[in-house]
């Protein structure tokens, strides 16, 4: 027994012996690049840059086709042509319910263009191959930013606003030239948190707070859990990326590929979860498969949006804006703490009243992927909530799943005379017609319609509107999914969608009440007839059958 | 259970007239697997019910995920169960106990709707090879050959809705399926307060119910019935 202790001593020693050379001759080892260049030993790059486009200018010097690549992207044209509508959307194209549109905003919106200089929506982006901005994508430096209101180029000393609302400080063009990498998320995020104008201000789905997520914020981004980047989903291929919510693949019955072979082609749940994503082997894992053909993943997995302390605008009343306070400044009120302790807008002169909400259930609605727009072209009836973007989809299409929306409700100019969506000049410091300058939607909607070069009567009004954002981020940990009862209840999730049949969510359907009264045909007989047992004094005594 | 069907039963043993020369004797009438089959059903039945109720949103005193696992695995459970319960009546030839007969039946309906109130005795004498008394015998062969197929079968349409929803109104159809099995299912709970209620009349519930526990019940043997049992079958004799 002694023997054999020792010798489990000696062998112990020597592992641990072999175990800590290995590791030693680990360390040694050098560090080996991921990459195969090192863009800070390039000559190219080893000088210092005056200006955005010198730097993409170094950079195409090399990687020739690059931007030809980002000019096919909608990144780049702000223009998509659906397939499907033939509608010609993009941010370039269609209105929405937070700042409006582009045309007559241009330096304001352009900031996060992924160029340099788009100065006129009624203009293709500019056509220099320099003028498109590599960094904004690839800079790992951490530094590299936009300004807020110079169509697209960085702050080159500390003056004004960033992108992200932010005090601008001087870029370090070199620096960032020379850290070029893959995007990450702080590369998309500084453009894509920020829409609408501030943090999660438009999606809902997509805030600050992904940055640095909790496992509870989202399962993919979250450095507890897979530590993905936007692009882990978001396949590009020449620079163009899958996903987009213009054209949604709202169903997905490829799922993984083939064995080996990673899609790249879509950003869907299905391409890496597969089609039957839950235990097989479990009654609830297949009930829950059996969902997958009806209810997108995101429906249950994404049980709120606007977690994780940042919170969404829900509300924005265009019409109440331009009041003045007492001293005749313009008025502005902050009566929303979202949950990371900042204090949010609530009124603006400039801008009207907001709504916020935090960790809001979505809106659900059937969609195929498809969004009809209302373009300004399109006449409304002002009388009725107009549809900024319809979400189409019906139980019966075949293509079809229920997805979640975030439900934007606003209310905001359109021409009253011609019944459309207005534009508005809302940006414009030096101007007289802008809206935030100048205070005057009368103007503000002349010059805005006139920088679209569209048809105005000349008379406005404010329409209450609806614009839908599909939910497709925060994944929360699927013990975190919806609860089942959450639907199947009366009045619970899935109230109001027609075509499919949930059970659960009326206790009093034609076949219960049938049920239930031959249930108590069948219990007052017996009542009844206990009752005539007593009164007759029949019951207890009655004989047995002896 | 036994030979019986060399001849056919005397007019006693079908529960029509009184035996004259019968002894009551307790006798084993329900073979171990005819007791763990009813209590299985009974425990089973409670459950479905309870996570049925549960799944249509009556209460919330169970989550829906727990519910809807509990009444697949026992349905199926149960289903397995009359598979092999189906298999014991046709080879042991006890399937002809629930085999609806109209002379007596009268009697029977009339003790329940007058007689019971008048301190009458139960018309109905329980013999070795008919347990079941006439109204009895119709209530359970409607239950098994129309209720409870509507229930199980409904139910196997509705679990594997995901074979057959490709079909044209698919949706509208598992809705008329689902309601079907709600609705019979409620008369089955509707059945089961009868059932118990029943065990209340003609004898106390604990002697209405002991049968279905101890297996034994006292029945009316005739002589040759009593002789037989003595010679060959003695551990079916209580006393």
């Amino acid at each position: 027994m002694g023997g054999y202790s020792l010798r489990a001593v000696a062998l112990a020693l020597g592992l641990g012996l072999v175990w800590a050379f290995g590791a030693a001759a680990q360390g040694q080892a050098p560090q080996l690049s991921q990459s195969t260049t090192d863009h800070s030993k390039l000559k190219e790059l080893q000088k210092d840059f005056a200006s955005g486009p010198e730097v993409t200018a170094a950079c195409l010097s090399c990687h020739t086709e690059a931007a030809t690549q980002v000019k096919h992207s909608i990144h780049w044209k702000w223009e998509f042509e659906n397939p499907s509508t033939g509608q010609i959307l993009g941010k370039s194209h269609v209105v929405n319910s937070f700042c409006g549109t582009v045309a007559s905003n241009e330096a304001r919106c352009t900031s996060c263009h992924t160029g340099y200089g788009w100065t006129d929506m009624s203009a293709p982006p500019p056509s220099e191959a320099s003028a498109v901005d590599c960094l904004v994508c690839h800079d790992t430096s951490g530094q590299y930013t936009k300004l807020d209101s110079a169509a697209g180029h960085p702050p080159l000393e500390a003056k004004g606003k960033t992108i992200t609302g932010a005090d601008a400080w001087a870029v370090d063009l070199k620096k960032a030239a020379q850290s070029v990498g893959a995007p990450g998320r702080e590369n998309c995020g500084s453009c894509h948190f920020y829409g609408g104008g501030g943090d999660n201000v438009k999606h809902g789905d997509l805030s600050s707070a992904l940055f640095h997520p909790g496992l509870d914020v989202d399962v993919h981004m979250s450095a507890e859990g897979e530590n993905f980047t936007c692009s882990t989903c978001h396949h590009s291929d020449r620079h163009i990326f899958a996903g987009s919510r213009y054209d949604v693949h709202a169903m997905d019955t490829e799922g993984t590929g083939k064995p080996g072979q990673i899609r790249q082609d879509v950003a869907t749940c299905e391409s890496c979860h597969g089609t039957a994503p839950h235990k097989a082997l479990s009654v609830t894992g297949m009930k829950l498969n059996d969902h997958v053909d009806r209810i997108a993943c995101q429906t249950c997995h994404i049980p709120s949006f606007a977690r994780g302390g940042v919170a969404t605008k829900t509300g924005w009343d265009w019409s109440t804006a331009g009041r003045m306070d007492a001293d005749g400044k313009p008025a502005h009120e902050e009566n929303y703490v979202q949950g990371d302790g900042k204090a949010l807008h609530t009124y603006l002169a400039t801008k009207g009243d907001f709504e916020w909400g935090e960790n809001v259930v979505p809106h659900y609605a059937w969609f195929n992927g498809q969004v009809e727009y209302t373009l300004t072209d399109k006449v409304i009836d002002p009388t009725q909530v107009v549809e900024i973007n319809r979400i189409e989809g019906s139980p019966d299409d075949g293509r079809s799943r229920i997805w979640p929306f975030k439900r934007m409700e606003g209310r905001q100019a359109y021409d009253a005379g011609l019944n459309h969506l207005a534009y508005a000049n809302v940006w414009g410091p030096t101007t007289d017609t802008a809206y935030w300058t100048n205070f005057d939607w009368a103007k503000a909607i002349e010059a805005g319609m006139a920088a679209a070069g569209k048809e105005y009567s000349g008379q406005y009004g404010f329409v209450d509107t609806h614009m839908y954002w599909p939910i497709t981020h925060m994944v929360a940990p699927a013990s975190d999914a919806v609860d089942c009862r959450e639907c199947h209840a009366p009045q619970g999730r899935m109230a109001g969608i027609a075509g499919v049949y949930l059970p659960g969510s009326n206790p009093t359907s034609p076949g219960a009440l049938i049920g239930i009264a031959f249930f108590l045909a069948m219990a007052s007989g017996v009542l009844l007839h206990t009752v005539l047992r007593i009164i007759t004094r029949g019951g207890k005594g009655g004989k047995t059958h002896d | 259970m036994t030979d019986d069907a060399v001849k056919p039963p005397a007019p006693f043993e079908r529960g029509l007239t009184p035996c004259p020369d019968c002894a009551e004797r307790e006798v084993l009438i329900y073979p171990r697997f005819e007791r763990l089959w009813h209590w299985s059903q009974a425990g089973s039945i409670v459950i479905l019910m309870f996570t049925g109720l549960g799944m249509n949103g009556v209460h919330g005193l169970i989550s829906f995920e727990l519910a809807v696992r509990l009444h697949t695995i026992v349905a199926l459970a149960l289903l397995l169960l009359w598979v092999f319960a189906t298999f014991w009546l046709v080879t042991t030839g006890s399937w002809k106990v629930f085999l609806p007969r109209v002379l007596g039946l009268f009697a029977v309906a009339r003790y329940y709707a007058y007689g019971v109130f008048k301190g009458e005795h139960h018309p109905y004498q329980k013999s070795l090879a008919q347990r079941l008394n006439p109204l009895q015998a119709l209530a359970y062969s409607a239950l098994k050959t129309v209720v409870f197929p509507l229930v199980w079968g409904t139910g196997l349409v509705y679990l594997t809705y995901n074979f057959w929803e490709t079909l044209p109104n698919a949706p509208f159809l598992l809705e008329v399926v689902a309601n079907i099995h709600l609705a019979v299912a409620y008369i089955v709970s509707g059945f089961v307060i009868l059932h118990i209620y029943l065990l209340t009349i003609g004898h106390s519930f604990r002697d209405g119910v002991r049968p279905m526990i101890t297996g034994t019940e006292k029945v009316a043997l005739t002589p040759e019935q009593e002789a037989y049992l003595e010679r060959h079958e003695t551990w079916r004799l209580v006393d």
